[in-house]
């Protein structure tokens, strides 16, 4: 019956959703031939000693002990490549085949928020140009 | 849909239901925007359009007489001006008082201030020294917010990001339907906390009331002290090592660590008994019925 059990993947290994870029494992998920759920585990807490220094310089600058709403970004998967969600553009943006990926989830995290930071941070940003048009004050 | 009828649908198999309406074209895992990260990016830590504040430029900033839109629209001209840090005089529970900051800042409220205070902000650190009222840091996207006191109801609504504290107690629906970032409360917590909450963390120091995280999807909460109840779909989970290092961190930051340590607390998730992402459901109900 509808919404009443668990009926997406479960995440076993670091390299699952590359592996198999559809992720469709359960029942219900073969039946509407999409994962169901996120691509990562958006639960996964920051291990700080895998901290790189770009960040630790971020969270200077910005006055903060810690990685603050970073804390919420992860490395996910989508269509099979590893990428990491956007809420500035409600997207994914992808991760270049140049980056070598570590072996470990917690590491990936690391890469993805300095990656997210920089783009956010970047002229080449989409909310740069909807600023343009759209900003109030 | 129109060109296919009823009883050519009723006699097919769902699978073949599903391919002839459509429905399996749609993704729901996010839009892809098919753009890459630049790997040289230049590093920076500021957007663009971010005035160039230094914390050690410091200003007052009195409340009296002014309006919200007035002492809100004074900080932005400030922090224009390059100041890093602004003390707000006599707020006398104004609502509203600094919304939608988005750069780093440093704001200090002396007093306390009314509902939907520092809501929708991206980045500055802020400290109220008295109480808040509803829906203090509603939808904030980044920064720290400490409060010294107690705060109102739906403390934290639908927050995406950054730490918001309150070092008091907190009133009902605290981190309702959150998207992210963590809230930190050192007393007790109302009824109906992380009611749809979708992502981020909560830790409760005391008691959580009724129904705690009723109808959450993901996220996470700790809890120091009792639970009055459970809601649907949220169950208890294991304190892994990682959760209790993560716990002793952020409650040490904000000088909350109870005296017992972390190892007390109780983590709830979602069961995710509710998980009705898919967009086949509306459609199968047309059908069935």
């Amino acid at each position: 019956m509808a919404g009443t059990q668990y009926r997406g993947s479960e995440i076993k290994d670091v390299n699952q959703f590359m592996d198999d870029a559809a992720g469709l494992e359960t029942e219900r998920e073969k039946e509407i031939g999409q994962h169901i759920g996120y691509r990562y585990d958006v639960n996964l807490v920051p291990d700080y000693d895998r901290i790189t220094p770009f960040l630790k310089s971020y969270m200077e600058f910005m006055g903060w002990d810690d990685l603050n709403w970073l804390e919420d970004i992860h490395m996910g998967y989508e269509e099979g490549s590893p990428a990491v969600f956007d809420r500035n553009i409600n997207g994914w943006v992808r991760i270049p085949d140049s980056i070598e990926l570590p072996d470990n989830q917690q590491d990936r995290d690391m890469i993805a928020r300095e990656l997210l930071l920089k783009f956010q941070m970047s002229d080449r940003h989409p909310l740069v140009s909807l600023r343009k048009a759209y900003m109030k004050f | 849909m129109a060109s296919v009828t009823d009883a050519e649908l009723k006699g097919m198999t769902q699978e073949e239901r599903v391919k002839a309406l459509g429905m399996t074209t749609e993704q729901l895992t996010g839009k892809s925007l098919y753009m890459e990260f630049d790997p040289d990016a230049k590093e920076r830590f500021a957007y663009p359009w971010a005035p160039d504040v230094d914390f050690n430029k410091r200003t007052d900033l009195d409340c009296d007489g002014r309006t919200t839109t007035e002492v809100n629209a004074s900080i932005r001209d400030l922090m224009a001006e390059g100041y890093g840090t602004i003390v707000l005089k006599n707020p006398r529970g104004m609502h509203s008082l600094g919304v939608g900051i988005l750069s780093k800042l440093n704001l200090i409220i002396e007093g306390s201030t009314g509902y939907f205070a520092i809501g929708l902000i991206d980045g500055p650190n802020v400290r109220v020294n008295g109480r808040v009222g509803w829906s203090c840091g509603e939808n904030m996207m980044a920064g720290t917010v400490v409060i010294e006191k107690n705060a109102g109801s739906t403390f934290g609504a639908a927050i995406r990001g950054g730490d918001l504290v309150c070092k008091g107690s907190v009133g009902s629906r605290t981190g309702i339907d959150m998207k992210g970032g963590t809230i930190l409360v050192g007393g007790d917590t109302g009824a109906l906390s992380g009611f749809m909450m979708q992502r981020g963390r909560m830790v409760v120091c005391g008691n959580a009331g009724k129904n705690l995280g009723d109808s959450m999807y993901d996220g996470t909460i700790f809890v120091g002290g009792e639970i009055k109840s459970c809601g649907v779909d949220a169950v208890e989970a294991e304190l892994t090592d990682l959760d209790k290092a993560w716990l002793t961190r952020k409650l040490t930051q904000y000088g909350m660590m109870p005296d017992k340590g972390v190892d007390h607390f109780t983590k709830i998730v979602a069961g995710k008994q509710l998980w009705n992402y898919d967009n086949l459901e509306p459609n199968e109900k047309k059908l069935i019925l």
